[in-house]
C-alpha cells in the first residue's frame, strides 16, 4: 500500500535532517573549542576597535566599524542547551515518524541510543560535552520538572483508594532493595579478589540506594497496551512516583552518612527519625502551599493571562523552601501539585487549564530526554572504571533483590487487598523495574569526594543501559507470552464478542454505580468537608454542581455540540462487504451468504472499533502524552442528547417506544475523518448561526444549510419512519440540519430546552460558546423530509 | 461504617433483602450507605437523575440502559429494595449454590437471570425479542464514529443470521442463551461486593 512508501520517504527524511543537525551540532562544538580559547583578546580587541577609543597598544590600526563580528562566547551556554534540547526533540519527532519502532522499544531507549550516537561522534572529534549535568541543574531545575508532572497527572481517586499497597512497596520496597543490595555489594567487597575492598559500607549504601530508584515507564506502556488489571497499573505508577522520593531521601541521609567516618547506632535512629520527618515535613509544605495557590487562583479572572504562572511559582516554591530546610522537596511539590490541581481547575479559565497541562508536559518530556540523551553522551565520552566484579554482582543484585522484594511485599500484603496481585502481576511488577533518568542523574551528581565515583558511574550506567535496553525491549513479548489467551479469537461467533464487550461494559458501569473501590465512609466524609469548607474557601465560584456538569466543561462542550449539529455522513463503505442500506426493505432482503473473509473483517472491524470498557487509571498515566479523552468526549457527545431526554422520564415510558427511537439518530463520521477536523470544520462555519440561536423555526429548511456544504452527508436512518422519504445512496448537496437533539418528543416542539434544574448550568453554559446548538430548534417538520 | 445509615433501615427489612437477594448483612449495609449518598434529595428513593449524576456512568456507552435496568416499566422512583434486587443480578453465583435444588424459585443471580438482564439491555419494547434495529441501536452505541452504517448494518445481519434458528429474523431469548452457552456467564456478569 502507499502508505508505506510514505512511511519509508518519511524515515529517509526524518534520518537525513538528524543527521544534519548532528553534523551541525558537531560544527558548533567544534567552533567552540576553536573560538574559546583565543577569545578573550579578540574580544578585548574587537571593543577597543569598535569604541575607537585611545590604545593602548598604539601598534593597532584604527580599523573602521565591523561589518560582521561574531561573539560565540557571549551566548554559548544558552545556545549549547537550546541545541541539545533541539537535537533531542529532533530525535522524539524521527521516531514517531514510524511508529510501530515506539511499540517495541521504549522511547527512554531510543534516546539513548541517540545520545550514544551522537557520544561517538563527539568522542570521534575529541570533544567533551559541555558540563552542564551539575548537582545543582539536576536537582533545581530538572528534577522538579519531571516530579511536577508525575504528581500533576496522577488519578488522585484510584490512586487514594490503593494509597497504602502503593506506599507499601515504594517505601518499604525501595528501603528493603536499597540495603539488601548496599549490604550484598559490602559482602562481595570484602573478597581481595575483586579489587574493590575500599569501598566501605556507607558508600555501598549510597550506590545502592541509587540504583533503587526505578522507573516503570515502559513496563506501564506495555501494560496499558495489554491490558493488565489497573489496580496493578496504578500501583505501578505509584510506586515509581514515590520511590523517586524515597530514594532522594536516602541518597541525601546515605551521603550525608558517607562523609563520617564511623557510624553509631544512634546514627541509625536518627536517620529512621529523620526520614519520618522529612516526609511528613515535605507533606505539609505541599499542602501549605497547594492551599495558597487555590487560593490565589480564586482572584485571578481579571488577569487571565497569568494564571498559569501560579500553578508552576507554587509549585517550585513548595520545592525550593523545602530544599532549603533539607526536607523532602518532591514529596512537597507532588502534595502541592494534587492539592491544587482540583481547585485551580475549577477557577482559572479553559485555556488556561490547557495551557498548565501543555507546559508542564512540555518541560517535563524536556527534562527528561536531555537526561537520558546525556546519559547516551557520556557513556562514551568519560573515562570509565571497569570492574567486571563488582558490575556484574550489581546487576545480579539488582535483579534478584527486586525480584524477592516484590514477592515478599506481595505475600504480606495480598490479605489485606480485596484484589490480590497474582503471580503474573507480580512478576510484571518485577520484571518492570528498569531504571532510569533519576537513576543517572544523581549518580552522576555524586561529590567527588567519593573516592570510586567513576566505578559507581559506569556501574550505574552498565545497570541502566542493561534494564532499559534488555527488560524495556523484552517486556512486551513476554507479557504478551504469558497472557495468550487460550481461545482463538476466530472461533467465537459474531454473537459472543458483541455480547461479550457489552456484559463488560454493564459489569464496569454496575461497578461503577456501587462505588466498588472506594472506602467509601473515608471518602464520603472527606467530600463533605471538601463541599462545605474548602471548596467555599478556595473556589471562586462555588455552585454545586452536578458532576455531570462540572464533567462536561472541561470537556468542552460547546464544540462538541458542534459537532452535532452538522450530521456527519460517510460516503463509502468497507469495500468488500455488499452495501446493503434501506432498512424498509429488511424483511423482504434474501439472506445473505457472508464469506469467512466477511466475517473475520467483521470480527476486525469490532475489535478495533468497540469502545473498550473505562480504563479509570491508563489514560492519565501515559508519560509522554497528555491524557487521551477524545474517546470520552466522543461517548459523551454522542450520549448528552441521550442523558439530557433521560431526565425527563416521561420519554422513556413510551408505550411504543417509537418517539425515543426516532430521535436517536447516530452518525457516522467520513472514513478517514476525524472527530477532530469535523469539529474545525464545523466551528469555522459556525459563526454567522449566532444570531438564529434564539428563534424557533419552523420552516422546513433552516437557513443554516445554505451554508453547509462543506461536506456531503447523508443521513442515517437506523429506524424505519412513517412516511419518511427514503434518501438515495446518492449524496445530497445540501445536508440537512437535523440533530441529534432536535428531533425531541413532538410534545415539545418549539421550546428552547429547559432542563430541570440541576443541570441548569448547561444552559447557561452553553449560551457562551459559538452559537448554541441546543437552543436552535430547526425543522421539526423536517425529519420526515427532507428539502434539497 | 455508615452507624447513622443501619439506623434507617430497620433489621426486618435487612432480613427481607437477605432472603430475596442473598447479599450478606454487612453488604447491604454497605449498598444502603452508598444508596443514600446517591439519593441527594434525601427521600429514600433514586430518580434517574441521581444516577446521572455518576459521572463514570456518563462516560458508560450503556450508561441509559444501565441506568433504565434498574427503574421497573413505567416508574421514575426506586426505592432501596428494588435497587438491591438489580444489583442482586451480579452478585457471584457461590458454589454452595449452584448445588442447591430448584426447589426454591431460581435465585435472582441464576445464570438464567444474569443472561435475561443482558438480554433486557437490547430489548427495550420488551417484546422479548430482540429485532435488527433494536440491535443496531446497541451496536451503535457499543462502536466509534468510524464504522459505517453499511458495515454496521453487515455486523448486524451476520449476528441475527448465527443466533436465529426459527427464521423470524430476530433473536428471541433462548437462541440468546444458546448463541452464549459456551460464554462463561456467571464470571463474566459477577462483581464481587465488598463486605
Amino acid at each position: 500500500m502507499g502508505s508505506s512508501v510514505l512511511c519509508r520517504a518519511g524515515i529517509l527524511r526524518g534520518v537525513s535532517c538528524m543527521l544534519l543537525l548532528l553534523l551541525l551540532f558537531c560544527f558548533g562544538g567544534k567552533c567552540e573549542v576553536q573560538e574559546s580559547k583565543p577569545s578573550p583578546p579578540t574580544n578585548l580587541q574587537s571593543v577597543e576597535n569598535e569604541f575607537n577609543q585611545p590604545q593602548a597598544y598604539p601598534e593597532e590600526e584604527r580599523a573602521n566599524l565591523p561589518m560582521f563580528t561574531m561573539d560565540y562566547s557571549r551566548i554559548q551556554i544558552p545556545f549549547e542547551i537550546t541545541l541539545w534540547v533541539l537535537l533531542a526533540s529532533f530525535a522524539k519527532i524521527g521516531f514517531h515518524i514510524y511508529h510501530k519502532i515506539t511499540i517495541w522499544i521504549p522511547e527512554s531507549c531510543l534516546l539513548i541510543a541517540i545520545g550514544l550516537i551522537v557520544g561517538a561522534i563527539m568522542h570521534a572529534v575529541k570533544e567533551e560535552p559541555p558540563a552542564v549535568l551539575t548537582s545543582n541543574v539536576f536537582f533545581l531545575y530538572m528534577l522538579p520538572l519531571i516530579v511536577l508532572d508525575n504528581g500533576y497527572f496522577m488519578p488522585t481517586r484510584p490512586f487514594f483508594e490503593n494509597v497504602g499497597t502503593v506506599l507499601w512497596y515504594a517505601v518499604v520496597g525501595t528501603l528493603w532493595n536499597s540495603i539488601g543490595i548496599g549490604l550484598s555489594l559490602f559482602a562481595i567487597c570484602q573478597f581481595e579478589v575483586f579489587g574493590v575492598q575500599d569501598i566501605n559500607l556507607q558508600e555501598n549504601l549510597l550506590f545502592a540506594s541509587i540504583i533503587s530508584a526505578v522507573d516503570p515507564v515502559a513496563a506501564l506502556n506495555v501494560f496499558e497496551d495489554i491490558g493488565v488489571n489497573e489496580q496493578i497499573y496504578i500501583v505501578i505508577f505509584g510506586e515509581g512516583l514515590y520511590n523517586d522520593a524515597v530514594t532522594v531521601v536516602l541518597y541525601n541521609m546515605f551521603s550525608f552518612l558517607a562523609d563520617m567516618p564511623v557510624v553509631e547506632s544512634t546514627d541509625v535512629f536518627l536517620g529512621v527519625a529523620r526520614f519520618f520527618i522529612v516526609a511528613a515535613g515535605g507533606i505539609l509544605f505541599g499542602l501549605l502551599f497547594g492551599f495558597v495557590a487555590a487560593f490565589t487562583t480564586r482572584f485571578t479572572h481579571n488577569v487571565r493571562q497569568i494564571e498559569p504562572l501560579f500553578v508552576f511559582m507554587y509549585s517550585y516554591m513548595a520545592y525550593l523552601v523545602a530544599e532549603c530546610f533539607a526536607i523532602s522537596s518532591v514529596l512537597a511539590i507532588i502534595t502541592c501539585a494534587i492539592t491544587m490541581k482540583h481547585y485551580v481547575e475549577e477557577n482559572v479559565s479553559q485555556r488556561s487549564c490547557t495551557t498548565i497541562r501543555h507546559v508542564v508536559k512540555m518541560l517535563a518530556t524536556v527534562s527528561e530526554t536531555l537526561i537520558f540523551f546525556f546519559l547516551g553522551v557520556v557513556t562514551i565520552t568519560t573515562e570509565h572504571e571497569w570492574n567486571w566484579a563488582y558490575i556484574v554482582f550489581t546487576l545480579l543484585f539488582a535483579f534478584i533483590w527486586r525480584g524477592l522484594g516484590i514477592l515478599v511485599l506481595t505475600q504480606i500484603i495480598n490479605p489485606f487487598r480485596t484484589i490480590q496481585f497474582t503471580f503474573k502481576d507480580q512478576f510484571g511488577l518485577a520484571y518492570g523495574g528498569l531504571r532510569g533518568a533519576i537513576c543517572f542523574a544523581l549518580v552522576f551528581t555524586l561529590p567527588d569526594n567519593i573516592n570510586r565515583k567513576n566505578l559507581f558511574v559506569t556501574a550505574s550506567i552498565a545497570v541502566i543501559i542493561f534494564t532499559v535496553f534488555l527488560q524495556g525491549i523484552s517486556i512486551r513479548p513476554i507479557v504478551e507470552y504469558m497472557n495468550i489467551r487460550k481461545t482463538n479469537k476466530d472461533l467465537n461467533t459474531i454473537n459472543v464478542e458483541v455480547h461479550s464487550r457489552i456484559m463488560e461494559h454493564v459489569v464496569c458501569g454496575i461497578e461503577d454505580l456501587c462505588g466498588q473501590w472506594s472506602h467509601y465512609y473515608w471518602k464520603d466524609k472527606f467530600k463533605k468537608f471538601n463541599d462545605r469548607v474548602l471548596r467555599r474557601i478556595l473556589v471562586r465560584d462555588n455552585r454545586a454542581e452536578s458532576s455531570i456538569v462540572a464533567l462536561y466543561k472541561r470537556l468542552e462542550l460547546q464544540n462538541a455540540i458542534g459537532l452535532l449539529d452538522a450530521p456527519m455522513g460517510d460516503l463509502s463503505a468497507a469495500p468488500s462487504i455488499v452495501s446493503l442500506y434501506d432498512e424498509r426493505k429488511e424483511a423482504s432482503r434474501p439472506k445473505r451468504k457472508f464469506l469467512a473473509g466477511d466475517v473475520r473483517k467483521m470480527h476486525d472491524i469490532l475489535s478495533k472499533n468497540m469502545y473498550k470498557i473505562r480504563q479509570k487509571t491508563m489514560a492519565y498515566t501515559n508519560k509522554y502524552n497528555l491524557p487521551d479523552d477524545t474517546r470520552t468526549k466522543e461517548i459523551l457527545i454522542r450520549r448528552h442528547a441521550s442523558i439530557r431526554r433521560s431526565l425527563r422520564a416521561e420519554s422513556f415510558r413510551e408505550p411504543s417506544a417509537q418517539n425515543t427511537f426516532k430521535s436517536q439518530k447516530y452518525y457516522s463520521l467520513q472514513p478517514g475523518g476525524s472527530l477532530e477536523t469535523a469539529f474545525e470544520l464545523r466551528r469555522r462555519s459556525n459563526g454567522a448561526d449566532v444570531d438564529l440561536s434564539a428563534r424557533p423555526q419552523s420552516s422546513d429548511v433552516s437557513p443554516r444549510s445554505s451554508s453547509r456544504s462543506l461536506l456531503p452527508m447523508r443521513r442515517l436512518n437506523t429506524i424505519k419512519e412513517s412516511g419518511g422519504a427514503v434518501e438515495p445512496p446518492a449524496v445530497p448537496p445540501h445536508p440537512h440540519t437535523d440533530q441529534i437533539d432536535g428531533d425531541k418528543d413532538p410534545h415539545e416542539p418549539m421550546q428552547p430546552p429547559q432542563l430541570p434544574p440541576p443541570p441548569g448550568g448547561w444552559v447557561r453554559e452553553n449560551q457562551n460558546g459559538e452559537g448554541n446548538p441546543l437552543l436552535r430548534h430547526p425543522s421539526q417538520g423536517s425529519r420526515g423530509s427532507v428539502s434539497f | 461504617m455508615g452507624s447513622r445509615a443501619s439506623t434507617l433501615l430497620r433489621e426486618e427489612e435487612i432480613e427481607e433483602i437477605k432472603k430475596e437477594t442473598g447479599f450478606s448483612h454487612s453488604q447491604i449495609t454497605r449498598l444502603y450507605s452508598r444508596f443514600t449518598s446517591l439519593d441527594k434529595g434525601e427521600n429514600g428513593t433514586l430518580s434517574r437523575e441521581d444516577f446521572q449524576r455518576i459521572p463514570e456512568l456518563a462516560i458508560n456507552p450503556l450508561g441509559d440502559r444501565i441506568i433504565n435496568a434498574f427503574f421497573p416499566e413505567g416508574e421514575d422512583q426506586v426505592n432501596f429494595r428494588g435497587f438491591m434486587r438489580t444489583l442482586a443480578h451480579f452478585r457471584p453465583i457461590e458454589d454452595n449454590e449452584k448445588s442447591k435444588n430448584a426447589a426454591v424459585s431460581e435465585p435472582l443471580n441464576s445464570r438464567t437471570n444474569k443472561l435475561m438482564f443482558a438480554f433486557q439491555l437490547y430489548d427495550l419494547d420488551r417484546d422479548d425479542k430482540i429485532s435488527r434495529d433494536e440491535l443496531l441501536q446497541v451496536l451503535r452505541m457499543m462502536v466509534g464514529v468510524n464504522i459505517s452504517d453499511e458495515q454496521l448494518g453487515s455486523i448486524a445481519d451476520r449476528t441475527i443470521q448465527e443466533a436465529d434458528t426459527n427464521g423470524d429474523n430476530s433473536i428471541s431469548f433462548n437462541e440468546f442463551i444458546k448463541v452464549l452457552e459456551k460464554v462463561d456467564v456467571e464470571q463474566k456478569m459477577s462483581i464481587r461486593f465488598l463486605h
